[in-house]
């Protein structure tokens, strides 16, 4: 493998409803500046069924080039056909870095393409970097059980792959008058030799706000003792409207379910408040909400790392505090709301 | 009679593992092995499928000597055969190599009783890729269904598989051509209690165990270390950040500072 041969910084676009998926986005943003780092262009690969005119956002938010594949073939994501479409577009066009969201579509793509190149990929990466003169990319992750981080590498092989988190990186912001080149790809594949159907798609539609799209986060740790105590939590959520989130240990204790779940293998969140209450801070789950607007944390013991990572910290009994919080954001959060429609009557009188 | 096969790991347990300040590095010691816990579930499955249409339950590990143990107890869970690779040519992995050497195995079995279905766990708490699956399902050549939530059906005459996937939002039900490989949800089972005769045999158990040598056309160069594309080349501490300034007070006085710091973003509330 000649590694000169290999040029430009890709991003896999990943397509959910007729639209560019938010974690795309940001992708391009972290990918324009590697590409400009590096002096070379960023590309994206835009995968599916009618999904051509989506080519212009993509330039909007940085990209210089897109590869279309677009036939009905590619209505629904499954593995196999989208694989052909990027393995061939890979083949052909030999990008030096290729970036896919860490989302269930991202990783399923990743890793097959991954073994059938054969390359180096690296899973849910927070930091990315790298090496102007060589190209290498820094991959880097929070590693096992505790407070560290491990930079990866893939020296020799090409390209270098890695999947990244939603709401890790940022997304530029849109640029219309940007343009760039459209590559449209084909390849032969025949519906008939396809060994995987998608029979059907059914959506729930979660009652609760969903915790990444929240404004405010109320998340609660072990430190709430136990799951009546993690009640407390709910019950601060809802009289602040705020979504529900928890530390894995929570979830793995079976107070609440997966999807609240925040950290490196549960969802990042980026609300304007959030709140640590009885977390620890450990940095799997600092990865997945340290871009908050608003960080407090409750925690009763002064050391916790948790407050390393905070704006506003309390040292103090979870148990204790949360009720008076509670008490008190009833009584004032009501006042607020009449202010504020007082101050609408005045501006229609 | 389906043959199913699960892959299974096992692993330092993760949250009582301490760090070794020195090296940055996970001290093992400090931390019991068990089975992965995601792998767990994959095992539950492959019963509860044999179960539902009569068949065989094999487990696969690549791992040292001691993961015996985690084989022991996928024969807890209902395994009726355990086979390992073990191996310092395997050793240093990563899923790459990984799934290279699981996949040269799982052909070795697949020769003594053909392969109708492999279930992965969605990932493993110390590698924590989820990449090792899909990663066989590519080298076996046959489809890979990741994020299995529920088995809708297996029908092994008509040769095909329906499953629920989970996505973001829901779920998609799929139908695949057998044989194919899941990687499992924790949500698609509760593990099952033990039963006695289960825990009797898993003690006397031995599984059957390959060395590199012991698998046939195997290319050394992509096993191990020397198979694995991606390297660590470096393991830090990142910097600590400032932290956060501490209210101080009486538990009353501390509940008002921070009362007026969040109701200070009047416009969440307002609306
Ligand atoms: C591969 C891997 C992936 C992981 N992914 C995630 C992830 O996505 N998300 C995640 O959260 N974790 C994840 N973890 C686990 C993570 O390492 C921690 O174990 C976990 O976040 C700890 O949860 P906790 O803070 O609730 O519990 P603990 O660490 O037990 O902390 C409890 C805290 O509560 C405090 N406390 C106790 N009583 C009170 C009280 N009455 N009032 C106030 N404070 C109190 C204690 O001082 C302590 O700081 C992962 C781990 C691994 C190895
Ligand atoms: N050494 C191994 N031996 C057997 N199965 C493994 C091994 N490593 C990973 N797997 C399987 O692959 C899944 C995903 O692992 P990972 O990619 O490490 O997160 C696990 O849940 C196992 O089912």
């Amino acid at each position: 493998m000649n590694l000169a041969d290999y040029q430009g910084i890709w991003v896999y676009i990943e397509v959910k409803d007729g639209k560019v998926a938010p974690v795309s986005l940001e992708l391009l943003g972290a990918g324009r500046k590697l590409a400009d780092k590096r002096g070379t262009e960023l590309g994206g690969v835009l995968i599916g069924s009618g999904i051509k005119e989506l080519a212009p956002t993509l330039f909007a938010y940085g990209a210089d080039v897109v590869y279309v594949y677009d036939d009905p073939i590619f209505a629904h994501y499954r593995t196999e056909p989208y694989m052909r479409a990027l393995l061939h577009c890979c083949q052909k066009y030999k990008p030096e870095v290729l970036l896919y969201g860490a989302t269930p579509t991202g990783k399923d793509l990743a890793s097959a393409i991954a073994t059938d190149l054969p390359t180096g990929l690296t899973a849910d990466t927070t930091i990315l970097d790298i090496e102007e003169d060589t190209g290498l990319l820094l991959a880097s992750r929070p590693a096992f059980g505790g407070n560290i981080m491990a930079t990866i590498l893939c020296k020799k092989y090409r390209p270098q792959m890695a999947t990244v988190r939603p709401k890790v990186m940022k997304a530029l912001p849109p640029d219309p008058t940007r343009t760039g080149r459209i590559v449209e790809e084909r390849i032969e594949l025949r519906e008939e030799e396809m060994r995987t159907k998608v029979l059907e798609v059914v959506r729930q539609t979660v009652k609760k706000a969903r915790i990444d799209e929240a404004d405010i986060v109320v998340a609660g740790g072990k430190g709430m003792g136990s799951k009546e105590g993690f009640q407390l939590i709910h019950e601060l959520a809802d009289v602040l409207g705020a979504a529900v989130g928890a530390s894995r240990d929570v979830v793995e204790a079976g107070w609440i379910d997966h999807h609240h779940q925040v950290g490196q293998t549960g969802v990042t969140v980026t609300p304007k408040i959030y709140f640590a209450i009885g977390i620890s801070g450990a940095i799997q789950h600092i990865v997945g909400m340290q871009n908050s607007e608003l960080i407090i944390a409750i925690n009763k013991d002064p050391n916790a790392p948790i407050f390393q990572s905070c704006h506003y910290g309390i040292v103090g009994d979870a148990l204790e505090i949360v009720p008076l919080l509670i008490k008190r954001f009833k009584e004032e959060i009501p006042k607020l709301k009449a202010s504020a429609d007082a101050k609408e009557e005045i501006r229609h009188a | 009679m389906l043959h199913i096969v699960a892959c299974i790991k096992q692993v330092p347990d993760t949250k009582v593992a301490k760090i070794n300040p020195k090296t940055n590095t996970i001290d093992r010691a400090s931390a019991p092995a068990i089975l992965n816990p995601y792998d767990a579930h994959a095992v539950e499955e492959a019963v509860r499928l044999k179960k539902r249409y009569g068949g065989v339950v094999s487990v696969l590990t690549m791992g040292p000597p001691p993961a015996v143990k985690a084989i022991r107890k996928c024969i807890e869970l209902g395994a009726d055969e355990g086979y390992m690779i073990s191996d310092r040519a395997f050793a240093g992995a990563d899923t790459l190599a990984t799934s290279y050497a699981l996949a040269k195995a799982l052909e070795q079995i697949a020769k003594q009783r053909p392969i109708d279905l492999i279930i992965c766990g969605k990932m493993t708490i110390d590698g924590d890729t989820g990449q090792v699956g899909p990663g066989i399902a590519r080298r076996l050549d046959i489809p890979p269904l990741t994020g299995v939530n529920k088995v809708v059906e297996i029908n092994k005459e008509k040769g095909y598989a329906i499953v629920h996937r989970k996505l973001e939002d829901g779920y998609e039900v799929v139908k695949s051509t057998l044989p194919c490989l899941f990687t499992v949800e924790k949500e698609i089972n509760d593990i099952s209690f033990a039963p006695l005769p289960n825990m009797i045999k898993a003690a006397r158990y031995y599984p059957t165990i390959w060395t590199a040598n012991d698998l046939e056309n195997v290319d050394r160069k992509q096993l191990g270390l020397k198979g694995s594309p991606t390297i660590v080349s470096k393991i830090w501490t990142p910097p600590k950040p400032k932290g956060g300034e501490m209210l101080e007070g009486t538990t009353e006085e501390k509940v008002e500072q921070l009362l007026s710091i969040v109701l200070e973003k009047k416009e969440l509330f307002q609306s």
